[in-house]
């Protein structure tokens, strides 16, 4: 690899919101000063120490810090040494609560009263409900039809949770649409109305400000990982990658050490492997597309990654080789989440599962040499998909 | 930045607003079916002032239902930029055509090759709505190299200094949007509408025109009370998805036009 500042790698973006090449703010007119507004508001909160105290005060209501755990039974069979970051174990699930909560005092701080929010897996929309329950908003989730269908259980938590759930029709009627969707309702409702982004995608300052909030994943795993390691950092930090927020606050905590930063992403929708620059939601980054710039459907067992575009700064971190991005076939996600269940008792969520699938993979080869200490977020749990992959088991 | 002469957009349009007429810019979804370069030349020949002719994305953010329908059927039925542009330069409509896409498709084109494309087929303007102020530069450059004018949007949001950098920077028209929202026919005018035209019109002597939600020539005349004209998209392609033939498509823009001549 290249000598390069670290140090200068995943702060502040350029006042454009530029990652490199990539990032910046592709939106109508018309959403242009409520995405001013938000980075004035982002940037005055995260300026003020109340602001975190009242933010890292509710994430610790709501199962924070997380546990980093040892898998003894898994590193013995694999000969590499692996350690989870249990952002599973968090209210709600997965990691999505700590973007919510940030959000969501933000959206007061803006004297909002609504929010919009897209949804893949539903695990966002989950904790986008969530965070409007417990601050008294309206809540409008957008999912695409054929994520209604397989993730039906997350559907039904978030009527529960008082949301109202609008089915997407159009397009590929997954993620990317209900992105659309969420975006039309925004500049018709931008007044009153906050688009709570789940990832560290859109325009800027959404991937910026989402990464930050996602930041106590890396920061809190750094600390952790340095308790058992005698000191030391993990020779590999991994996460999978849709849009991408779990592996940007999982990076953020460890960009500056020497860990090797491995993003996973699904074999049917690789962005970073195997997209093209382009602009859609917002950003420019690496896309799926064809030759005349209409993007790709992504494929994917799992619905939180079944997205064909990624958040700008993961496309950078690739430009500038200090992160790797991988893909994992969706048989072998579904073999490593039996491997993670059956060896350690714990069943991930599809989306993390890549990640798991990769160490798999790649142990005991160059790409993972025995030996190695190796950070795998966990970003979420895996209730959520137990009736899909359950079919899915059964026909395989 | 220097003022490049107007291009046969803005000539055009303001020859026409000095002859007293308001003007009428109707919009067709390249590709939109066998008969599509038919509906273009039929708008012309019942009046339009200039015709925006779209070249679908797969994500149209800004668009509603109709916008979404159409442009999917369009790409259902193949239709490619160059297809669409290499349509056009057979078309000989008499009066100034305006692309508008979304900024993916200039993107992955390359700006020089997307503005040069543009020009080579005989289309004066450009309309992206996804590119703001910030990111401009390079598809400017692109454009003014190659003569092609490039239409920004401004919204009932934007602030007044955002409002006198758009009506600068923004060639052969300004297009004001008239609500906050996608497009898309509603049942009235928004009465944001006219605050946008008068604002705009306080900034620039450039044509001042409406769009989104311009569903009926009665709203057309009233949005024309402050503004020199109206875009007229989704009220059109529902009737085209609907079936109608380029014939029926010309009289219904006939009609708006009968409607705004007769004030």
């Amino acid at each position: 690899m290249e000598s390069r500042d670290t140090a200068a790698l995943m702060r502040e973006p350029t006042p454009e919101g530029r990652f490199g090449r990539f990032g910046g703010r592709f939106l109508p007119e018309a959403l242009v000063p409520a995405c001013q507004e938000l980075e004035a508001a982002f940037r005055a909160a995260w300026a003020d120490p109340a602001f975190h105290d009242e933010y890292l005060g509710i994430l610790a209501a709501n199962g924070r810090p997380t546990p980093v755990s040892e898998c003894r039974r898994l590193s013995e069979r694999l000969g590499v040494r692996v350690l989870l970051k249990r952002e599973d174990l968090t209210h709600t699930g997965s990691h999505k609560i700590n973007n919510v909560i940030g959000q969501a005092l933000l959206t007061r701080r803006m004297g909002k009263t609504r929010v919009v929010a897209e949804t893949g897996a539903g695990q966002h929309g989950v904790a986008a409900a969530t965070a409007a329950a417990m601050f008294g908003f309206e809540c409008v989730i957008y999912m695409g039809e054929v994520d209604v269908e397989r993730q039906a259980l997350n559907v039904f938590r978030m009527k529960l949770l008082g949301a109202e759930v609008v089915p997407v029709g159009s397009g590929s009627r997954t993620l990317k649409d209900a992105i659309n969707e969420a975006f039309r309702d925004w500049v018709s409702s931008v007044e009153t109305t906050h688009y709570l982004l789940g990832s560290v995608t859109g325009p800027h300052p959404y991937p910026w400000m989402i990464r930050e909030l996602q930041r106590v994943i890396g920061d809190e795993a750094r600390g952790q990982c340095r308790a058992i390691l005698g000191g030391a950092d993990p020779d590999y930090v991994v996460a999978c990658v849709g849009g991408g927020s779990n592996a940007a606050g999982t990076f953020a905590g460890f960009v500056d050490t020497g860990a090797r930063l491995v993003g996973v992403e699904p074999a049917g929708g690789a962005a970073v492997g195997r997209g093209i620059p382009g602009v859609v939601h917002g950003s420019l980054s690496q896309l799926l597309q064809d030759e005349h710039g209409q993007i790709i459907e992504a494929h994917s067992v799992s619905a939180g990654l079944d997205y064909p575009g990624v958040g700008p700064e993961h496309a950078h971190l690739a430009d500038v080789g200090r992160a790797v991005y991988v893909p994992a076939a969706d048989e072998e996600v579904l073999a490593a989440l039996r491997l993670l269940a059956t060896t350690e008792g714990i069943i991930p969520a599809l989306e993390p599962a890549h990640a798991v699938a990769w160490v798999i993979r790649a142990a005991g080869t160059d790409a993972l040499p025995t030996g190695s200490t190796v950070l795998i977020t966990m970003s979420g749990r895996g209730d959520k998909d137990a009736e899909h992959v359950m079919g899915m088991l059964d026909a395989g | 930045m220097s003022v490049p002469e107007p291009g046969f957009l803005e000539r055009h349009l303001r020859e026409r607003r000095a002859a007293g007429a308001k003007l009428l810019v109707p919009y067709v979804t390249g590709g939109l079916g066998p008969r599509w370069t038919e509906v273009l030349e039929a708008m012309a020949a019942a009046g339009a002032d200039a015709i925006e002719v779209g070249i679908p994305f797969s994500d149209p953010v800004m668009d509603g239902p109709t916008i979404q329908e159409a442009s999917q059927r369009a790409l259902e039925l193949g239709a490619t930029p160059t297809a669409i542009l290499d349509a056009v330069d057979a078309v000989d409509a008499g009066v100034p055509l305006v692309a508008m896409t979304y900024y993916n498709i200039v993107y992955r084109g390359g700006h020089r090759r997307f503005a040069h494309a543009l020009s080579g087929n005989g289309v004066s303007g450009a309309i992206v709505p996804d590119i703001p102020l910030e990111e401009l530069d390079p598809w400017a450059r692109a454009a003014e190299s190659e003569g092609v004018e490039t239409v920004l949007l401004a919204a009932p949001v934007t602030p007044d200094d955002r409002l006198a950098l758009i009506c600068e920077r923004s060639h052969g028209f300004v297009y004001g949007v008239s609500a906050m929202g996608i497009t898309g026919e509603r049942q009235s005018l928004a009465a944001s509408a006219g605050v946008m035209a008068k604002r705009l019109k306080a900034h620039t002597d450039k044509p001042v025109l409406l769009g989104f939600g311009i569903s009926t020539p009665a709203h057309a005349v009233e949005a024309c009370a402050e503004a020199d004209g109206v875009v007229v998209a989704s009220a059109l392609m529902r009737r085209l998805l609907d079936g109608a033939s380029p014939d029926q498509i010309g009289s219904a823009v006939a009609g708006f036009r009968q409607a705004l001549d007769a004030g």
